[in-house]
């Protein structure tokens, strides 16, 4: 089942039975941590006063649910997944995880080699199990230190709900300006639900002392499915977010729907990198995260820089593009993507860099490796609006295949209304190379490791756009990836 | 058969009351598929823009003008002249159709080696019909609306088999011209070309109109490529500015047959040229180029769909675009690589110049690709004349205008080059060079 | 060391080698001279273990059989190949490549991983070897180099692995005379008691650098014709239309040069 499709709301079984499940559930039993399954007006009344909102924000998200339920999922992503059951989704939980381990001998054996591979320590692995309590307090701690190095500053770096308490007036004034509350089917959801994210305001002429990560701050690996991060960089600000699960979180949710906003103001730079290894499913293609994600950023003044660096290994479904819009004259747009399926992994992923501003200049490098079943789709849209004169697209996509079974798609959408704009286009697509294989082995070096390798050196243009230990981390990942895909 | 209306989702629904003119004429299967197609077409419509494959292109005015049908019988106005100023008469058999109808008039069919049968799709229909079932008997609305509308409409177009081993040395012209004045009408050309194995053939197809004339041609022509034939297409659309050109070139080949496309889209004020090339069998190889040069308020669609089956396959497309005036020019071309289609090497290419402030380019350069054993490249590239080279001319005496003409053609001219015919790429050469000279912008400096 | 006996290669049936018998015993240096597509690189390919012939026919290197394993094993058994177009391989460091290379190689043998440390330093003096410096380690591997370079970068492969059977395919080719003297004077350098070098060339200029002991002449597919380094410098003189190959098939072949 998917939304109700009613326009004045949802329909009348489903109020009944959300309003059932509203009297056992929570206004009568408030020890409960989780709320009923499905979406409907009052669920989203509950999350936000659970929240403590004001009336504006339950405005707002009220209208976006109310569009949502006008909508059906998109249909045009070179992706195939079974329907997903809006109404049999918990919108809301108590962030404090319900149940947890005791100790590592809990966790999945599988899991556990995994992090093994990845080299990180038990204390980590404990610490993104969940296991010590301490050590998420440990975190927490590690948390506030930071935050009191950046109030030093004037940096704001704090948790969506904390934002919305101690900075309304921000939130208010940013929330939606990027990416409004009926931009799409899984944004206008996002909007409707979202229950937590990240905040970060970097106020004029400051350059952020750290790089901010998402790391740090949430404390349990139960983030909720529907995040929503705004990043706002004042005038000749600069930050650089790190952002996403550095290990390989097991997620039992299904869905995650995140919306992330960024706005640069004159002469700002915001950097926005990403390390996605959600859940990718069994080899048969069951389990697995459906990663849809809108990412925006709205470079809007002089001079100011948007730049998104992604490395997708994860995740049984991933549809997302992130993109910029180049508003401010001279702004510049950058995306930077590596995106690996193996297994029955399905991407269909790119970027949208809209030229709206004078001598606005993007580049956008992506590598796509398909590896087994794995169908990666690289769709991007270069939009040359009248008004942006000078404008400059670059815009690079090659696709490496391994094995007769993987599929690489490259659909780029170029748009030039402006006689002075320059675009260029160049894609390729081809198996990995047999005389490199062999050239590597000969030297000793057997076919898995070659793979990888070469793989990686492949992706090497994206990677050193990454932070230092986010670069290490992508590499192994890539490999852990694709083990078990060749031969 | 009786009229259908036929719902057009975006505007109009004028074509709405055509039927065929060959009512009762058709033998029963043929008016059976000629009613799938109509009931096809009456249950999906035309394609509007919310179509992905239709995105760019405008049809409304096609679906706002009450076009009626083209009767048989030469317009009053055609001459030897207007034939010959549209297409250079190359000396070999030349089909003359006007408003798509057969002119034997200007036409004419000696030269011909034996084992090449070059004569009209109407008189196929007429003495042996059956011979084209697999042309009409196809899944209806398979390709789209426009084609499936061809199959209730096309009463004539060429007709070409070349027998097994049978060359024709000198080109084969067929050449579209309409005379539509004062009533818009629609002409449906439908050509078949059937190559059996080892044959060989050039075939030129060029359109052609009187000025001020509102009329569409909705062109169908299929060609069909047996082991190691050959054929060579030439394309010149150079309709008036008042028409619409619909048009579809649907290509099979197989096995290590080789097939080529050049294209050069002048005229129309809304033209599409779609080639399908199904590569079906091993070794085949297909190369598709084009120009085209919207300015005024045209648009110029080129949608390229070439679908490898077969391993060791390879596929060019090189497509050039220059756009003046509000010219808006479209490049959608979309590669195919099946599973098991290993060895296939394929690329596109396509490249345009802007020259004027509101002209305009979409560009979607496609890879869908399906197996690992592949080579597959494109690129796309948007840009303006470059500022140094017009610097470097004037700077050698050669004025503004006439240094742009210079540079615009040189854009092209690889393209125009790449026409093996000589006379062919005389006229054509003149038609291109004459367009910039006459600097239709005086663009926006 | 290495016993070649009567060894066939085809490529979609097309027969390129036709029974090729050759031995070459620890610290010769044995070359191949042939006109072009007379099979001296198919030769190689096949001793390396590359994919797409049909092979039949013996290989025995040190006792084992050379055919049945795979690329990277015969490397561990200390064959090496200097490729005569090394390919190139973005993004992927050369000296991360030759670290990998080697500890896959002592892994194979039982030794301990070098760190980077350790290698830098090994590679050190390899490097001044070929007279390359340090840049050449941190750019991807043979992406950019220019020919010489990339023969180069092969002999320093060679230097850092210590094969014990090294192959050298056309190594001289695309040498302007100083790069052929840099890499001629690494590979002499290379030259020991356990090493045995077979090295195939077109021309007999590189034979006046790396002098061999024995000097073999393929056309069509087989050995024709084998002797002393002397051996090259009549041909130079007289070139291979001289030779009369073993069997009247390859007659033909062997005459067109």
């Amino acid at each position: 089942m998917s939304a109700p499709t009613t326009t004045t709301g949802i329909s009348d079984e489903v109020r009944e039975l959300a309003n059932q499940e509203y009297q056992y559930g929570f206004t009568t039993d408030l020890e409960t941590e989780v709320a009923p399954r499905g979406l409907s007006e009052d669920i989203i009344r509950l999350i936000s006063s659970k929240k403590n909102e004001p009336d504006w924000l339950l405005d707002w998200r009220l209208k976006a649910y109310r569009h949502w339920i006008t909508l059906t999922p998109p249909t045009w992503q070179h992706v195939t997944y079974g329907p997903v059951d809006y109404q049999d989704i918990i919108y809301y939980a108590d962030p404090r995880p319900k149940k947890q381990v005791s100790s590592m001998d809990e966790v999945d054996p599988e899991l556990r080699a995994m992090f093994d591979k990845l080299g990180i320590s038990l204390g980590e692995q404990e610490r993104l199990s969940g296991v010590a309590v301490d050590a998420i307090v440990d975190s927490v701690s590690v948390a506030t230190t930071f935050t009191k190095k950046l109030a030093e500053v004037g940096v704001i770096f704090c948790s969506f709900s904390e934002a919305v308490q101690n900075h309304p007036d921000l939130v208010r004034r940013y929330l939606g300006s990027v990416v409004p509350h009926n931009d799409n089917f899984f944004a206008c959801l996002n909007s409707a639900v979202f229950t937590d994210g990240s905040f970060c305001y970097i106020p004029k002429g400051v350059r952020c002392p750290m790089e901010l990560s998402t790391y740090f701050r949430i404390n349990a690996a139960d983030t909720g499915q529907f995040e929503r991060t705004l990043i706002i960089a004042e005038e000749g600000a600069y930050v650089s977010y790190l952002e996403g699960c550095t290990a390989p979180v097991r997620d039992k949710n299904q869905l995650h729907a995140a919306v992330v906003e960024l706005v640069a103001l004159d002469d700002a730079q915001i950097k926005y990198s990403t390390v996605q290894n959600w859940y990718p499913g069994d080899a048969d293609g069951n389990g697995g995260v459906y990663n849809f994600v809108t990412k925006r950023g709205m470079a809007s003044g002089r001079n100011s820089k948007i730049s998104w660096t992604q490395v997708e290994t994860g995740s049984a479904i991933t549809w997302k593009y992130p993109g910029v819009v180049l508003k401010g004259d001279n702004s510049v747009g950058e995306f930077y993507s590596v995106a690996l399926t193996a297994r029955r992994q399905q991407a269909d992923t790119g970027s949208k860099m809209v030229h709206i501003g004078k001598n606005t200049t993007s580049t956008i490098i992506s590598k796509a490796i398909s590896a087994g079943h794995g169908e990666n789709t690289y769709r991007g849209l270069v939009d040359i609006r009248h008004s942006a004169v000078g404008a400059r697209n670059f815009t690079q996509c090659d696709s490496l295949l391994i094995g007769k079974d993987s599929g690489a798609h490259t659909l780029p959408y170029i748009d030039v209304k402006n006689q002075t704009g320059q675009v260029e286009h160049e894609a390729s697509t081809s198996k990995i190379g047999e005389e490199q294989l062999l050239y590597c082995r000969q030297r000793g070096i057997d076919e898995e490791e070659a793979v990888s390798m070469i793989v990686n050196g492949f992706c090497r243009e994206v990677f050193k756009m990454l932070p230092m230990e986010f670069a290490v981390e992508a590499q192994k990942l890539l490999t852990v990836s694709l083990e078990g895909s060749v031969g | 058969m009786t009229a259908v209306r036929v719902p057009v989702r975006s505007a109009g629904g004028a074509l709405a009351d055509l039927t065929p003119k060959r009512n009762g004429r058709d033998l029963g299967w043929l008016a059976d598929a000629r009613l799938d197609a109509l009931e096809w077409v009456g249950k999906h419509g035309f394609p509007s823009r919310k179509d992905e494959d239709w995105k760019y292109t405008a049809l409304d005015g096609i679906l706002a003008v009450p076009f009626e049908a083209a009767a048989a019988g030469a317009g009053p106005r055609v001459t030897a002249d207007l034939i010959n100023a549209a297409a250079i008469d190359l000396g070999g058999p030349r089909l003359v159709f006007v408003n798509g109808h057969f002119a034997a008039e200007f036409s004419r069919l000696a030269g011909l080696p034996t084992g090449a049968v070059v004569t009209t799709l109407a008189s196929v229909l007429d003495a042996s019909p059956d011979q084209l079932k697999p042309f009409f008997e196809h899944t209806p609305g398979e390709h789209h609306a426009f084609a499936a509308f061809n199959d209730v409409l096309a009463e004539d177009g060429a007709y070409i088999h070349l027998t097994q081993d049978t060359i024709v040395a000198q080109p084969i012209q067929l050449v579209f011209f309409s005379d539509t004045e004062g009533v818009p009408l629609m002409s449906s050309p439908r050509s078949v070309i059937v190559a059996d194995a080892g044959s060989r053939a050039t075939i030129i197809e060029t359109y052609a109109g009187i000025e001020n004339d509102i009329y569409f041609t909705n062109v169908v022509t299929e060609v069909v490529l047996a082991e190691n034939a050959q054929i060579d297409h030439y394309k010149v659309q150079d309709e008036q500015t008042t028409a619409f050109h619909l048009a579809l070139l649907d290509v099979r080949q197989a096995r290590n047959s080789r097939f080529t496309s050049r294209s050069v889209m002048l005229g129309a004020r809304v033209a599409r040229h779609e080639i399908r090339v199904l590569l079906d069998g091993v070794e085949a190889e297909v190369s598709l180029d084009g120009i085209y040069l919207p300015r005024g308020e045209q648009v110029h669609d080129n949608t390229i769909f070439v679908d490898h089956l077969a391993t060791n396959c390879t596929s060019h497309q090189l497509y050039k675009g220059v756009l003046d005036g509000h010219g808006h020019g479209v490049f959608n071309g979309h590669i195919m690589v099946r599973h098991g289609a290993d060895g296939t090497d394929a690329n596109q290419k396509n490249k345009n110049l802007l020259l004027s402030d509101r002209a305009q380019v979409d560009t979607r350069p496609r890879l869908e690709i399906y197996t690992d054993d592949v080579k597959c490249t494109h690129g796309a590239a948007i840009g303006q004349m470059d500022d140094e080279a017009l610097l470097y001319l004037r700077t050698r005496g050669i004025p503004l205008d006439a240094a742009r003409g210079l540079l615009v053609y040189a854009f092209v001219q690889e393209m125009v080059d790449r026409i093996e015919l000589e006379p062919l790429r005389a006229q054509l050469e003149a038609l291109v060079a004459g367009r910039f000279a006459q600097g239709d912008s005086p663009v926006s400096a | 060391m290495l016993k070649i006996t009567e060894l066939h290669a085809s490529i979609e049936n097309t027969e390129i080698l036709r029974g090729v018998n050759l031995e070459l015993k620890a610290g010769e240096v044995h070359a191949i001279m042939g006109p072009n597509g007379s099979g001296k690189s198919t030769l190689a390919s096949v001793l390396i273990g590359r994919d797409g012939y049909d092979v039949s026919g013996s290989v025995q290197y040190e006792g084992q059989d050379l055919l049945a394993l795979s690329p990277e094993e015969r490397a561990a058994a200390g064959v090496f190949l200097a490729f005569q177009h090394p390919v190139e391989i973005p993004g992927v460091g050369n000296m991360y490549f030759m670290r990998t290379a080697l500890n896959s190689l002592r892994r194979a043998r039982g030794l301990e991983e070098l760190d980077a440390v350790d290698f830098l330093s090994l590679a050190q003096e390899s490097m001044k070897l070929v007279e390359m410096d340090q840049t050449f380690m941190s750019r991807s591997v043979n992406e950019g180099f220019s020919g010489g370079e990339k023969k180069r970068n092969e002999i320093l492969q060679m230097a850092i692995l210590e094969p014990k059977l090294a192959i050298l395919d056309e190594t001289d080719s695309g040498l302007d005379i100083d790069a052929l003297r840099v890499v001629a004077s690494g590979v002499n350098a290379l030259r020991s008691e356990g090493r045995a070098m077979l090295v195939i060339t077109h021309h007999q200029r590189l034979l006046d650098y790396i002098v061999p002991d024995y000097v073999h002449v393929m056309a069509a597919g087989q050995i024709v014709h084998s002797g002393g380094k002397d051996l090259a410098l009549e041909l130079e003189a007289n070139g291979y239309a001289g030779l009369t190959p073993r069997s009247e098939s390859t007659a033909q072949v062997g005459a067109t040069v």
